[in-house]
């Protein structure tokens, strides 16, 4: 009888480191992927503002997170969530989430992204947080970015700014009114209340980065 | 008094269900695997058939005999236009040979008249081309593949043997190399 107990516990404890060699396995070909899955650790990045300045994630010692967005002038779907950017600086910069917009075109591909007409647009739209050019591209392989707009929810933790969200803004880039589901502000919400952000990755036709 | 609360219990059953049919047959008629062009929206003069993911969906699972090439493009995307002759060209050349060349644009519904109706035009475009209206990307992305990421140019070639997503843009030779391992 105890012998069989024996057996169980053992078979048990196969299963057990079993599934753990599964997980590992998986785990490593993850990274060998490109780009960020979720719940990885995003690297800091040092990158020019349209204000001149030189930004970096570690400058927010009070940050609690970071929405990382991946945009730029011209594209029609970037230009779509523009106000919607904004609204969501506005809404959760307070609450310790800003925005940091990175334009990651080359502009020698694209002359509409160049530096000049990223200080134009931010100034004609008025942005309210950094607009940031990944000069030399070397920001959005990293994170994995696709197209723009694409976003990247960031958690600050002690180990590190930890991607919690990656996709769309929300369910409806034509009318902000007709909206659904909100993604992003869904996702912040969850972080924020330390709860479980669903869904953590979404999809959504954007220009691809060039 | 009971019996009577039961009859008129079954009848609102009875014809609650046989409203909802009749206001089903109202719809234009679904067969399987037939496109339905969205009508109604005060877009008729746009001279390409728009649908919403449901009535597309069908272009996507053919089984024909024939090899489909849908291309998802749109007149802002610089990359999608520069590889549309080759789409042009494998439509000519493969005239009568079982492919379908199917162009989907996905402009936005404030770029129907303004670009995509001058650009076909202009461009004298043969290929079929349909506009795909469908805000729900997020839902509809990954019926297409569950590889595809959102960027476009994207294409899918697909036959009854054998389907293929790719994320990326073409030239005519690599097309038409990817073309053939779908046709011999």
């Amino acid at each position: 009888m105890k012998k069989i107990r024996i057996l169980g516990w053992s078979a048990l404890l196969l299963i057990f480191v079993a599934s753990f060699a599964v997980g590992f396995k998986v785990a490593a070909e993850h990274n060998l992927d490109d780009g960020y899955e979720i719940g990885d650790l995003a690297d800091d990045f040092e990158l020019k503002n349209v204000d001149g300045t030189m930004v970096s994630l570690s400058d927010y010692e009070s940050a609690k997170g970071f929405l990382v967005i991946f945009t730029c002038n011209t594209c029609p779907y970037a230009q779509a969530y523009e106000d919607r950017v904004i609204a969501l600086d506005a809404k959760y910069k307070p609450q310790g989430v800003p925005v940091i917009a990175i334009n990651p075109n080359d502009p020698s591909v694209k002359s509409g992204d160049s530096f000049a007409k990223m200080i134009e647009r931010a100034d004609k739209k008025g942005f309210t947080f950094p607009y940031l050019l990944d000069e030399g591209q070397k920001v959005y392989p990293k994170y994995g970015a696709t197209r723009t707009p694409h976003v990247f929810l960031l958690e600050k933790t002690a180990i590190g700014n930890v991607v919690r969200y990656i996709g769309a803004i929300d369910d409806n880039y034509q009318n902000a009114s007709q909206v659904e589901k909100p993604f992003v502000e869904n996702a912040v919400n969850a972080m924020l209340a330390g709860n479980e952000i669903n869904p953590k990755t979404t999809k959504a036709i954007g220009c691809g980065i060039k | 008094m009971n019996r009577l609360l039961l009859i008129s219990l079954v009848m609102s059953i009875v014809f609650g269900c046989a409203e909802k049919k009749k206001a089903d047959s109202g719809k234009s008629e679904i067969v399987e695997n037939e496109m339905v062009a969205k009508d109604g929206d005060g877009q008729n003069d746009i001279p390409f058939p728009i649908y919403d993911f449901d009535g597309f969906e069908p272009l996507l699972h053919n089984n024909d005999g024939k090899t489909y090439v849908i291309n998802f493009w749109a007149t802002w995307c610089k990359p999608c236009l520069e590889e549309m002759p080759h789409f042009e060209r494998i439509n000519s050349e493969y005239d009568g040979k079982n492919v379908e060349v199917v162009l989907v644009s996905l402009d936005m519904p404030n770029m129907w008249k303004s670009r995509l109706e001058p650009y076909v035009m202009k461009n004298k475009i043969q290929s079929q081309v349909v506009i795909l209206d469908d805000p729900k990307q997020n839902d509809w992305i990954p019926k297409v593949s569950e590889e595809w990421g959102g960027g476009i140019p994207a294409t899918l070639i697909y036959n009854k043997d054998k389907r293929t997503f790719y994320e990326r843009g073409f030239t005519y030779e690599e097309l038409n190399n990817e073309l053939k391992t779908f046709i011999n």
